[in-house]
């Protein structure tokens, strides 16, 4: 039932090629489907709640959602600021990306950060990943949450992520704690999210529940989404810590980690933190290159976080106490 | 310039071009092997990630403690899943091959399981029902099958599992075929397959085995690859509800929302529902430029030619093809919340893009999931489905949920607790016009030839009751006070030694006329069978004394002319509609009010009284008890004249 799409003269894409796939038989490509479905929800969510806002985290999950976000609201504004939890650990090239992103498009940006364990020098080595991870992040969120009085949050998380986000709602309920409750979770049927809440409790809202790593970088190709350029590889001097690559240029602990240093041309798969980030051996330095290395790998995307994996259910508690 | 990253590109676009997205849902519990088939498909299409298999491996032997790999550890994803060995929750898993992305929503068998499985029915495409071959058909996989078929899945894959344990035995297979097609024929599905398989080893899940050599079919997978998906979407009746309004500045106006159904063009005529305004589609805006048309599941911005009012929750749709329009409406009901169903509740209703409120104002019966039974009840508990009457504070546009999945359902929000408590699908009844409730008035006029019922004619039992039985007919308001009347006299006439009995709306609408609305027609049939009712009673010997609102005069002569003259007696219980208003105990007169009960007599649907009753009572100066002493003085002075 699907005919094969006219193959394209050149590899560039261009806006119009998801056009005309989109309008050949009535059909739409899974992409255009899961387009359509992100599109659907972040129009709920603003006709729905009071002050929403969209978590913001500049890797190219969040440049995916932002896209979908503007073409959910074209030829609209964004009708919701962005939020962007800084941890302080994050890469200089991730906030000269962001900040020049906010003034091209003209979104309206906040930047939280937990000043105080900021100014406790909270880090992973000293605190633990856990305990760091809570300050920086998971109570971060929440007081910028409870600061901006928002009552829902786009998340830019998907399900194939990891085991207990698969089953999360894509309208997930969290209580006046910020608290997640997966044994007692909202039905979510059809096309139809509830979104009441009442005052203090809010939604956390994941437009891309069901997108693949695959897809994000498919669409990011179709898409010509801008990206941070740690994404594509490049020769990076690095200590293998373990299983982990970590990066030691511009590492803020370069004393506390042992290891083998090497030299290697790496990428960074997912941008996290940099205490706990690490990067894969890599060849990929463009998003065709990235998109055949993905064809061929046989990792999953966030084996390079170290925080997931300090316990079995490690994300799972890191999301009951509010984590997105 | 063409590199090798740039040919892999090529060749990449071209087969995703052509993907389509398929949702699959499965259901089962531990022992019948559904994870191990999960396992197995993510496995054999190389879709799982080697440190996640790794991960399994190790969990494998911590959780279970033996060598073989446990697949259900790939989607058990919470902790106390793994702890306890059982699945709780819908999980979503992800896989793709070269020619579909599939997306399959994984119930657990057990622990509220019909919640759980509508929901992941509630969206899918195909549905895989798992049948132990070593234990036949059992009530769970009969459950999963009458779920995907409630919650309407076009397609059904029945996989006989764990063949291997019965060595490949055709006619084991068979039975289980032939009992589950005999199953099925009360069910609606419009595409039942089955497949021998054996996941645990691979068999036919995406290899075909050669242990079945009498089987001719295909595997699962090529069966998930290749159902023919695309025409099971409605693309003939457009419904676009309006989502939400984009409007950057005073020159633009775009109406957001998804195409539930059809197909919409830039120049086509459509009709805003509900204010039935007529406008043309300007534009089909979107981020990439305008389009040409737009088509489910899409979901799109449009201008209008001209200014019409539209806002969030309204509905455009072709003006010739018109949804149904209607605050009363019918539907088999999923009852998912730990606080069964209550009738004094007005739940939030969430139907397409609008949101509202309704009252349950019945409950027709409750369906038995196990044995397909219809068993009265009074309420719905968590898990139980049910058919429900709903009565919402507003007219809402919608199609039946076998003609159109889209407008069809609908979910119930508890107000206060704001939980998901209800998912709906609305029924296609029959229009109350199509009932014999519209049998013309005058039926019962014509003369009725005696039929001969048994052995004892109608005198020869009269004759043995102490007084001729009669049929006290009392008519007025609702509030007026029949009922405490109609009481006073049955206790009285008991005493006096008739055989007696009341009959009132409620009694008859929740039995004999439980299929009935509060139309014009609906209000009619009931009357005529109260009146049929009366009569048989009398005809036996027992004294009726029948309340009903009864409104209109000619309604009143029929049923005068089916309880035969001669015994009926007009009673009219007239009060002020004032005060009918103020002892409102089922608060109608406040429903009429507010818009959500209609066909009220007094408020919307005219009162005509009775122009010469055998009695009239006028409530706003007796009380019951005078009330009901002037009834019975007037039978007292009727049997006076008649034995002189």
């Amino acid at each position: 039932m699907n005919l094969a799409p006219p193959a394209p003269s050149t590899p560039t894409a261009t806006k119009s090629d998801a056009q005309k796939t989109k309008t050949r038989v009535a059909n739409l490509t899974h992409l255009a489907q899961l387009e359509a479905e992100s599109i659907h929800i972040f129009r709920e969510v603003a006709a729905s709640f009071r002050n929403p806002v969209m978590l913001y985290s500049v890797g190219k999950d969040s440049s995916v959602m932002l896209r979908l976000a503007q073409k959910a609201f074209y030829p609209g504004p964004l009708p919701f600021p962005l939020l962007h939890v800084d941890t302080s650990y994050k890469y200089e090239e991730m906030y000269a990306f962001r900040d020049r992103l906010a003034a091209e498009l003209g979104f309206e940006l906040v930047v939280h950060r937990n000043e105080k364990a900021i100014g406790e020098k909270a880090n992973p080595y000293d605190w633990g990943t856990g305990s760091c991870c809570g300050a920086l992040k998971t109570q971060a969120l929440l007081d910028a949450l409870g600061a901006g009085e928002y009552d829902a949050a786009f998340g830019g998380a998907r399900r194939d992520e990891e085991k207990s986000r698969a089953k999360e709602r894509i309208f997930s309920f969290r209580d006046r704690h910020g608290r997640w409750d997966p044994k007692n979770q909202r039905p979510e049927l059809w096309r139809l999210y509830n979104t009441r809440v009442k005052k203090g409790e809010t939604i956390r809202v994941f437009p891309l529940s069901n997108w693949t790593e695959l897809d994000i970088w498919h669409y990011i190709y179709t898409e010509n989404i801008p990206i941070v350029p740690m994404y594509f590889a490049r020769e990076r001097e690095v200590v293998r810590a373990g299983k982990h690559l970590i990066p030691v240029e511009k590492f803020p602990f370069r004393d506390r980690i042992r290891g083998e240093r090497a030299t290697l041309k790496c990428r960074f798969r997912s941008l996290g933190c940099s205490p706990c980030t690490g990067v894969i051996a890599s060849e990929a330095d463009t998003v065709p290159k990235i998109i055949a290395e993905m064809l061929s790998v046989r990792t999953s995307e966030r084996a390079g976080r170290v925080m997931d994996h300090d316990g079995e259910a490690s994300m799972e508690d890191k999301k009951r106490a509010g984590y997105f | 310039m063409t590199t090798a990253p740039q040919t892999a590109m090529t060749t990449f676009l071209q087969q995703e071009a052509g993907k389509e997205l398929i949702r699959i849902s499965t259901a089962g519990s531990v022992d019948d092997g559904k994870s191990t088939l999960i396992g197995r498909l993510l496995h054999d299409t190389a879709n799982i990630h080697e440190d996640t298999w790794e991960q399994v491996t190790r969990d494998s032997a911590t959780h279970r403690g033996g060598d073989q790999i446990d697949f259900a550890l790939l989607t058990d994803g919470l902790k106390s899943e793994r702890e306890q060995g059982i699945t709780i929750d819908v999980a979503y898993r992800y896989f793709a091959t070269a020619r579909r992305k599939f997306i399959l929503a994984d119930t657990p068998g057990h622990e509220q399981y019909t919640r759980n499985m509508a929901t992941g029915a509630s969206t899918a495409n195909i549905a895989v029902v798992l049948v132990d071959a070593r234990k036949g058909l059992r009530p769970q996989s009969k459950r999963h099958a009458f779920i995907a078929s409630l919650l309407g899945i076009p397609h059904m894959i029945v996989a006989v599992n764990k063949m291997d344990l019965v060595d490949w035995d055709e006619a084991v297979f068979n039975e289980i075929c032939k009992e589950f097609t005999d199953y099925a024929a009360r069910l609606s599905i419009k595409d039942l397959r089955f497949i021998p398989m054996s996941a645990l080893l691979g068999d036919n899940v995406v290899q075909p085995s050669e242990n079945t050599p009498w089987y001719q079919g295909e595997t699962l997978l090529h069966m998930l690859e290749h159902l023919y998906v695309a025409g099971d979407r409605n693309l003939v009746d457009l419904r676009f509800p309006v989502q939400y309004v984009i409007r950057p500045n005073q020159d633009f106006r775009g109406y957001a929302g998804p195409v539930l159904s059809g197909m919409v063009r830039p120049g086509g005529e459509v009709r805003v529902l509900p204010s039935n305004q007529i406008a043309y589609v300007q534009k089909i805006h979107s981020f990439d430029g305008p389009l040409e048309e737009a088509f489910p599941p899409m979901s799109v911005t449009l201008t209008l030619d001209r200014e019409v009012d539209v806002s969030r929750g309204d509905m455009l749709v072709h003006t010739h093809n018109l949804p149904r329009r209607a605050n009363q409406f019918e539907a088999m009901c999923v009852w998912m919340d730990d606080m069964p169903l209550d009738r004094e509740t007005r739940y939030l209703l969430k139907h397409t893009c609008s949101e509202g409120s309704v009252m349950v104002s019945d409950l027709r019966y409750r369906l038995n999931v196990e044995s397909l039974k219809r068993e009265s009840a009074e309420s719905l508990a968590v898990n139980e489905i049910g058919r429900l009457v709903l009565h919402s504070d507003r007219e809402i546009c919608f199609d039946s949920y076998e003609k159109n999945r889209e407008t069809g359902h609908f979910v119930l929000i508890h107000p206060l607790t704001h939980r998901t408590v209800a998912a709906g699908m609305i029924i296609n009844r029959e229009p109350e016009a199509k009932l014999p409730a519209t049998m013309p008035v005058t039926r019962a006029a014509e003369p009725r030839p005696a039929l001969r019922r048994g052995g004892v004619p109608v005198a020869e039992k009269q004759a043995r009751a102490a007084l001729a039985p009669i049929t006290l007919w009392l008519t007025g308001l609702v509030g007026s006070g029949k009922q405490k009347v109609a009481l006073g006299l049955e206790r009285a006439l008991f005493d006096a030694g008739r055989w007696v009995t009341v009959l009132d709306g409620k009694t008859l609408r929740r039995g004999l006329s439980r299929e009935l609305g509060f139309t014009n027609a609906g209000v009619a049939e009931n009357l005529r069978r109260a009146a049929e009712t009366a009569r048989l009673f009398n005809d036996t010997g027992v004294t009726v004394v029948a309340a009903f609102v009864s409104p209109l005069q000619p309604l009143r002569a029929q049923v005068q002319q089916i309880v035969g003259p001669e015994r009926f007696i007009e009673v009219h219980v007239d009060a002020g509609l004032a005060s009918c208003e103020a002892r409102d105990e089922e608060q109608l007169y406040q429903g009429a009010r507010r818009g959500w009960v209609t066909n009220l007599a007094g408020i919307d649907q005219v009162y005509e009284p009775p122009t010469s009753p055998a009695v009239h009572l006028d409530m706003d100066r007796l009380t019951t008890r005078e009330a009901v002493q002037t009834v019975l003085t007037y039978l007292h002075n009727l049997d006076t004249e008649k034995t002189p």
